[in-house]
Protein backbone atom coordinates (compact mmCIF):
# COMPACT_ATOMS: atom_id res chain seq x y z
CA UNK A 1 0.00 0.00 0.00
CA UNK A 2 1.69 3.57 -0.82
CA UNK A 3 1.89 5.71 1.86
CA UNK A 4 0.45 8.58 0.30
CA UNK A 5 -3.37 9.62 0.31
CA UNK A 6 -4.87 9.31 -3.32
CA UNK A 7 -5.36 12.30 -4.83
CA UNK A 8 -8.80 13.79 -5.42
CA UNK A 9 -9.99 16.27 -7.91
CA UNK A 10 -12.65 18.68 -6.34
CA UNK A 11 -15.37 20.57 -8.40
CA UNK A 12 -17.55 23.94 -5.88
CA UNK A 13 -20.86 25.34 -7.05
CA UNK A 14 -21.10 28.50 -6.27
CA UNK A 15 -24.23 29.95 -4.38
CA UNK A 16 -24.58 32.14 -7.97
CA UNK A 17 -23.32 29.53 -10.21
CA UNK A 18 -25.49 26.49 -12.44
CA UNK A 19 -22.42 24.31 -12.70
CA UNK A 20 -20.11 22.23 -10.76
CA UNK A 21 -16.63 24.25 -11.63
CA UNK A 22 -13.47 22.65 -10.84
CA UNK A 23 -11.06 24.43 -8.23
CA UNK A 24 -8.11 22.03 -7.56
CA UNK A 25 -7.10 18.69 -5.91
CA UNK A 26 -6.12 17.88 -2.45
CA UNK A 27 -5.25 14.42 -0.78
CA UNK A 28 -7.39 12.37 1.47
CA UNK A 29 -7.95 8.95 2.47
CA UNK A 30 -11.25 8.26 1.05
CA UNK A 31 -14.30 10.49 -0.21
CA UNK A 32 -15.97 11.21 2.74
CA UNK A 33 -12.50 12.80 4.11
CA UNK A 34 -11.99 14.70 0.64
CA UNK A 35 -15.39 16.15 0.66
CA UNK A 36 -14.56 17.18 4.26
CA UNK A 37 -10.90 18.46 3.48
CA UNK A 38 -12.41 20.16 0.74
CA UNK A 39 -14.97 22.20 2.62
CA UNK A 40 -12.09 23.29 4.45
CA UNK A 41 -9.28 24.04 1.89
CA UNK A 42 -12.08 25.46 -0.78
CA UNK A 43 -14.66 26.93 0.81
CA UNK A 44 -13.48 28.97 3.79
CA UNK A 45 -14.55 32.46 2.20
CA UNK A 46 -18.10 31.10 1.25
CA UNK A 47 -17.27 29.90 -2.04
CA UNK A 48 -19.84 27.18 -2.58
CA UNK A 49 -22.90 25.86 -1.63
CA UNK A 50 -22.05 22.16 -3.23
CA UNK A 51 -18.75 20.12 -3.31
CA UNK A 52 -18.10 16.92 -5.52
CA UNK A 53 -14.92 15.34 -5.34
CA UNK A 54 -13.35 12.42 -7.99
CA UNK A 55 -10.55 10.45 -7.47
CA UNK A 56 -7.88 11.90 -10.16
CA UNK A 57 -7.30 8.55 -11.47
CA UNK A 58 -10.99 7.92 -12.79
CA UNK A 59 -10.11 10.95 -15.11
CA UNK A 60 -9.18 10.45 -18.40
CA UNK A 61 -8.57 13.49 -19.99
CA UNK A 62 -7.28 13.39 -23.94
CA UNK A 63 -4.01 13.69 -25.45
CA UNK A 64 -2.44 17.10 -25.88
CA UNK A 65 -0.48 15.70 -29.21
CA UNK A 66 -4.08 15.27 -30.65
CA UNK A 67 -5.06 18.58 -30.66
CA UNK A 68 -4.93 19.09 -34.20
CA UNK A 69 -6.77 16.26 -35.24
CA UNK A 70 -9.40 16.89 -32.57
CA UNK A 71 -10.29 20.54 -32.73
CA UNK A 72 -8.70 22.41 -35.94
CA UNK A 73 -11.30 20.65 -38.46
CA UNK A 74 -14.18 22.95 -36.28
CA UNK A 75 -12.34 26.34 -37.26
CA UNK A 76 -14.12 27.12 -40.68
CA UNK A 77 -17.21 25.46 -40.00
CA UNK A 78 -19.26 28.44 -39.03
CA UNK A 79 -22.44 27.20 -39.93
CA UNK A 80 -22.42 25.00 -36.57
CA UNK A 81 -22.82 28.20 -34.78
CA UNK A 82 -26.46 28.88 -33.83
CA UNK A 83 -25.31 33.00 -34.97
CA UNK A 84 -28.24 33.15 -37.54
CA UNK A 85 -31.24 32.41 -34.83
CA UNK A 86 -32.78 35.73 -32.57
CA UNK A 87 -33.26 34.12 -29.02
CA UNK A 88 -36.29 35.53 -27.73
CA UNK A 89 -36.22 37.61 -24.39
CA UNK A 90 -37.07 35.62 -22.18
CA UNK A 91 -34.40 32.94 -22.67
CA UNK A 92 -31.92 32.80 -20.04
CA UNK A 93 -28.64 31.42 -19.73
CA UNK A 94 -27.78 30.64 -23.64
CA UNK B 1 -26.06 37.69 40.76
CA UNK B 2 -24.09 39.39 38.13
CA UNK B 3 -20.57 38.16 39.76
CA UNK B 4 -22.50 34.76 39.23
CA UNK B 5 -22.80 35.80 35.46
CA UNK B 6 -19.23 37.13 34.80
CA UNK B 7 -17.89 33.58 36.19
CA UNK B 8 -20.22 31.70 34.17
CA UNK B 9 -19.50 33.67 30.84
CA UNK B 10 -15.81 33.51 31.50
CA UNK B 11 -15.93 29.83 31.72
CA UNK B 12 -17.78 29.41 28.47
CA UNK B 13 -14.78 31.88 27.11
CA UNK B 14 -12.15 30.74 28.27
CA UNK B 15 -12.57 26.57 27.41
CA UNK B 16 -12.72 28.05 23.90
CA UNK B 17 -9.80 30.22 23.99
CA UNK B 18 -7.64 27.81 25.79
CA UNK B 19 -8.91 24.79 23.33
CA UNK B 20 -8.45 27.25 20.27
CA UNK B 21 -5.13 28.14 21.25
CA UNK B 22 -3.99 24.86 22.15
CA UNK B 23 -4.70 23.26 18.39
CA UNK B 24 -3.93 26.35 17.00
CA UNK B 25 -0.28 24.86 17.77
CA UNK B 26 -0.81 22.26 15.17
CA UNK B 27 -0.61 25.41 12.25
CA UNK B 28 2.27 25.05 9.95
CA UNK B 29 2.77 21.11 11.96
CA UNK B 30 -0.68 19.46 10.93
CA UNK B 31 -0.07 15.68 9.83
CA UNK B 32 -0.70 16.48 6.04
CA UNK B 33 -1.87 19.90 4.32
CA UNK B 34 -5.48 19.14 4.03
CA UNK B 35 -6.12 18.62 7.90
CA UNK B 36 -3.27 21.57 9.00
CA UNK B 37 -5.90 23.82 7.31
CA UNK B 38 -8.66 21.73 8.69
CA UNK B 39 -7.47 22.16 12.39
CA UNK B 40 -6.39 26.12 11.74
CA UNK B 41 -10.03 26.38 10.68
CA UNK B 42 -11.35 25.34 14.36
CA UNK B 43 -8.87 27.19 16.07
CA UNK B 44 -9.58 30.33 14.98
CA UNK B 45 -13.96 29.44 14.99
CA UNK B 46 -12.89 28.82 18.70
CA UNK B 47 -11.15 31.51 19.52
CA UNK B 48 -14.08 33.92 17.65
CA UNK B 49 -16.06 32.23 20.21
CA UNK B 50 -13.78 33.37 23.18
CA UNK B 51 -14.25 36.75 21.38
CA UNK B 52 -17.95 36.97 21.45
CA UNK B 53 -17.56 35.78 24.90
CA UNK B 54 -15.11 38.11 26.24
CA UNK B 55 -16.56 41.25 24.91
CA UNK B 56 -20.15 40.27 26.79
CA UNK B 57 -17.93 39.53 30.43
CA UNK B 58 -15.86 42.96 29.67
CA UNK B 59 -19.32 44.74 29.33
CA UNK B 60 -20.76 43.04 32.60
CA UNK B 61 -17.89 43.87 34.62
CA UNK B 62 -17.82 47.33 33.60
CA UNK B 63 -21.58 47.69 34.52
CA UNK B 64 -20.48 46.44 38.14
CA UNK B 65 -20.18 48.73 41.21
CA UNK B 66 -16.48 49.45 42.73
CA UNK B 67 -17.13 46.63 45.70
CA UNK B 68 -18.13 44.12 43.43
CA UNK B 69 -15.68 44.70 41.24
CA UNK B 70 -12.53 43.93 43.68
CA UNK B 71 -14.12 40.44 44.60
CA UNK B 72 -14.22 39.38 40.81
CA UNK B 73 -10.42 38.39 40.27
CA UNK B 74 -7.76 36.89 42.66
CA UNK B 75 -5.40 39.40 41.31
CA UNK B 76 -5.82 42.73 40.83
CA UNK B 77 -5.14 43.55 37.15
CA UNK B 78 -8.03 45.31 36.66
CA UNK B 79 -7.80 47.82 39.59
CA UNK B 80 -7.29 51.60 38.48
CA UNK B 81 -9.27 50.78 34.68
CA UNK B 82 -12.18 52.45 34.38
CA UNK B 83 -13.24 49.89 32.05
CA UNK B 84 -11.65 46.96 30.54
CA UNK B 85 -12.12 45.48 26.97
CA UNK B 86 -12.38 41.62 25.59
CA UNK B 87 -7.85 41.97 24.97
CA UNK B 88 -7.64 42.57 28.74
CA UNK B 89 -9.55 39.59 30.04
CA UNK B 90 -7.79 37.48 27.40
CA UNK B 91 -4.05 39.28 27.64
CA UNK B 92 -3.96 40.92 31.55
CA UNK B 93 -5.32 37.80 33.89
CA UNK B 94 -3.24 35.50 35.66
CA UNK B 95 -3.88 31.41 35.84
CA UNK B 96 -5.95 31.18 38.80
CA UNK B 97 -8.18 33.79 37.14
CA UNK B 98 -8.90 31.42 34.14
CA UNK B 99 -11.99 29.13 34.84
CA UNK B 100 -11.78 26.55 32.27
CA UNK B 101 -11.79 22.86 32.44
CA UNK B 102 -8.71 21.51 32.61
CA UNK B 103 -9.54 19.15 29.80
CA UNK B 104 -8.93 21.48 27.44
CA UNK B 105 -5.24 22.76 28.27
CA UNK B 106 -3.83 19.56 28.03
CA UNK B 107 -1.15 19.22 25.83
CA UNK B 108 -1.66 18.04 22.22
CA UNK B 109 1.03 14.92 22.69
CA UNK B 110 0.17 13.43 19.39
CA UNK B 111 -2.76 13.29 16.76
CA UNK B 112 -4.83 11.02 18.53
CA UNK B 113 -4.49 12.81 21.65
CA UNK B 114 -5.48 15.97 19.73
CA UNK B 115 -8.56 14.18 18.10
CA UNK B 116 -9.54 12.79 21.34
CA UNK B 117 -9.32 16.29 23.38
CA UNK B 118 -11.61 17.98 20.95
CA UNK B 119 -14.30 14.74 20.71
CA UNK B 120 -14.77 14.96 24.38
CA UNK B 121 -14.50 18.58 24.18
CA UNK B 122 -16.72 18.86 20.96
CA UNK B 123 -19.78 16.99 21.68
CA UNK B 124 -19.92 18.66 25.19
CA UNK B 125 -20.14 21.50 23.34
CA UNK B 126 -22.54 20.50 21.00
CA UNK B 127 -25.45 19.69 23.69
CA UNK B 128 -24.26 23.10 25.47
CA UNK B 129 -24.79 25.53 22.90
CA UNK B 130 -27.76 23.38 22.06
CA UNK B 131 -29.28 24.25 25.22
CA UNK B 132 -27.99 27.87 25.70
CA UNK B 133 -29.98 28.68 22.60
CA UNK B 134 -33.12 28.91 24.61
CA UNK B 135 -31.19 30.95 27.60
CA UNK B 136 -33.18 33.71 29.38
CA UNK B 137 -29.93 35.70 28.58
CA UNK B 138 -30.52 36.80 24.47
CA UNK B 139 -26.96 37.52 24.20
CA UNK B 140 -25.69 34.05 25.34
CA UNK B 141 -28.48 32.63 23.35
CA UNK B 142 -27.40 34.45 20.27
CA UNK B 143 -23.71 33.67 20.40
CA UNK B 144 -24.52 30.00 21.11
CA UNK B 145 -26.62 29.67 18.11
CA UNK B 146 -23.90 31.04 16.07
CA UNK B 147 -21.43 28.74 17.69
CA UNK B 148 -23.54 25.83 17.56
CA UNK B 149 -23.28 25.36 13.75
CA UNK B 150 -19.28 25.49 14.20
CA UNK B 151 -19.53 22.97 17.03
CA UNK B 152 -21.38 20.50 14.81
CA UNK B 153 -18.56 21.04 12.30
CA UNK B 154 -15.86 20.39 15.11
CA UNK B 155 -17.58 17.28 16.38
CA UNK B 156 -18.23 15.83 13.42
CA UNK B 157 -14.18 16.38 12.46
CA UNK B 158 -13.36 15.02 15.85
CA UNK B 159 -15.54 11.66 15.35
CA UNK B 160 -14.27 10.70 12.07
CA UNK B 161 -11.12 10.88 13.61
CA UNK B 162 -11.97 8.73 16.24
CA UNK B 163 -13.54 6.23 14.02
CA UNK B 164 -10.68 6.24 11.48
CA UNK B 165 -7.81 5.68 13.75
CA UNK B 166 -9.98 3.25 16.11
CA UNK B 167 -11.17 1.72 13.17
CA UNK B 168 -7.65 1.90 11.49
CA UNK B 169 -4.49 -0.04 11.72
CA UNK B 170 -3.04 -2.15 14.69
CA UNK B 171 -1.26 0.76 15.77
CA UNK B 172 -3.79 3.98 15.25
CA UNK B 173 -6.12 1.52 17.52
CA UNK B 174 -3.71 1.29 20.03
CA UNK B 175 -2.56 4.95 20.29
CA UNK B 176 -6.54 6.19 19.85
CA UNK B 177 -7.43 3.99 22.93
CA UNK B 178 -4.39 4.87 24.79
CA UNK B 179 -5.23 8.71 24.43
CA UNK B 180 -8.87 8.11 25.27
CA UNK B 181 -7.91 6.62 27.72
CA UNK B 182 -5.52 9.09 29.29
CA UNK B 183 -7.84 12.35 28.84
CA UNK B 184 -10.78 10.21 30.54
CA UNK B 185 -10.26 11.44 33.88
CA UNK B 186 -10.35 15.26 32.48
CA UNK B 187 -14.09 14.64 31.41
CA UNK B 188 -16.15 14.62 34.34
CA UNK B 189 -15.32 17.97 35.38
CA UNK B 190 -17.19 18.97 32.52
CA UNK B 191 -20.28 17.97 34.26
CA UNK B 192 -19.34 19.34 37.87
CA UNK B 193 -21.38 22.32 38.58
CA UNK B 194 -19.51 25.32 39.71
CA UNK B 195 -21.04 27.66 42.17
CA UNK B 196 -21.89 30.16 38.74
CA UNK B 197 -23.18 27.43 37.14
CA UNK B 198 -25.55 26.35 39.68
CA UNK B 199 -26.82 29.97 39.99
CA UNK B 200 -27.04 30.66 36.39
CA UNK B 201 -28.68 27.32 36.08
CA UNK B 202 -31.24 28.22 38.48
CA UNK B 203 -32.37 32.03 36.92
CA UNK B 204 -32.88 29.78 33.77
CA UNK B 205 -29.71 31.44 31.96
CA UNK B 206 -26.90 28.40 32.25
CA UNK B 207 -27.51 24.83 31.29
CA UNK B 208 -28.58 21.68 32.63
CA UNK B 209 -25.10 19.74 33.43
CA UNK B 210 -26.96 16.65 34.08
CA UNK B 211 -28.67 16.20 30.56
CA UNK B 212 -25.94 17.69 29.07
CA UNK B 213 -23.89 14.50 30.73
CA UNK B 214 -26.89 11.94 29.73
CA UNK B 215 -26.18 13.70 25.81
CA UNK B 216 -22.67 13.29 26.02
CA UNK B 217 -22.51 9.75 27.59
CA UNK B 218 -24.61 8.18 24.67
CA UNK B 219 -23.00 9.88 22.01
CA UNK B 220 -19.69 9.12 22.95
CA UNK B 221 -20.28 5.61 23.57
CA UNK B 222 -22.20 5.30 20.29
CA UNK B 223 -18.96 6.51 18.30
CA UNK B 224 -16.20 5.10 20.51
CA UNK B 225 -18.64 1.53 19.71
CA UNK B 226 -18.66 2.52 15.72
CA UNK B 227 -14.90 2.66 15.87
CA UNK B 228 -14.31 -0.88 17.42
CA UNK B 229 -12.66 0.66 20.77
CA UNK B 230 -14.09 0.10 24.25
CA UNK B 231 -15.06 2.40 26.51
CA UNK B 232 -12.32 3.90 29.28
CA UNK B 233 -13.63 2.71 32.54
CA UNK B 234 -14.26 5.39 35.36
CA UNK B 235 -11.43 6.50 37.43
CA UNK B 236 -10.14 9.37 39.76
CA UNK B 237 -11.88 12.38 38.09
CA UNK B 238 -9.84 15.69 37.73
CA UNK B 239 -11.51 19.01 38.80
CA UNK B 240 -10.21 22.32 39.57
CA UNK B 241 -10.05 24.20 36.55
CA UNK B 242 -13.87 25.60 36.71
CA UNK B 243 -12.68 27.46 39.66
CA UNK B 244 -9.31 28.71 39.42
CA UNK B 245 -6.70 25.27 40.27
CA UNK B 246 -5.22 24.42 37.01
CA UNK B 247 -2.61 21.94 36.12
CA UNK B 248 1.11 23.34 35.25
CA UNK B 249 0.40 23.53 31.28
CA UNK B 250 -1.70 26.64 31.30
CA UNK B 251 0.87 28.49 33.09
CA UNK B 252 2.89 27.54 30.10
CA UNK B 253 0.32 28.26 27.28
CA UNK B 254 -0.25 31.98 29.15
CA UNK B 255 3.03 32.17 28.70
CA UNK B 256 2.54 32.05 24.88
CA UNK B 257 -0.13 34.01 24.70
CA UNK B 258 0.29 36.54 27.17
CA UNK B 259 4.18 37.70 26.50
CA UNK B 260 3.66 40.52 24.09
CA UNK B 261 0.71 42.13 26.02
CA UNK B 262 3.28 41.72 29.26
CA UNK B 263 6.57 43.28 27.65
CA UNK B 264 4.81 45.83 25.86
CA UNK B 265 1.57 46.83 27.45
CA UNK B 266 -0.87 48.33 24.64
CA UNK B 267 1.19 47.59 22.20
CA UNK B 268 -1.16 47.41 19.00
CA UNK B 269 -0.41 46.36 15.59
Amino acid sequence: MSKEWPLWEVFIRSKTGLDHKHVGSLHAADAQMAIENARDVYTRRMEGVSIWVVESRYIHASNPDDAEALYDPANDKAYRHPTFYNLPDELKYM
Amino acid sequence: MKQHLLNYVLQLADNALILGHRISEWCGHGPVLEQDIAITNAALDHIGQARNFYQYAAAIYNELPDAERQQSFAAPVFSGKKNITEDDLAYLRDAWDFKNVLLVEQQNTDWAFTVARSFFYDTFAVAQYGQLQSSKDETLAAIAQKALKEASYHRKWSSEWVIRLGDGTEESKTKMQYALDNLWPYTAELFMPAPADEVMQAEGIGVDLTAIRNEWQTYITAVVEEATLRMPESAWAQQGGKTGTHSEHLGYILADLQFMQRAYPGMEW
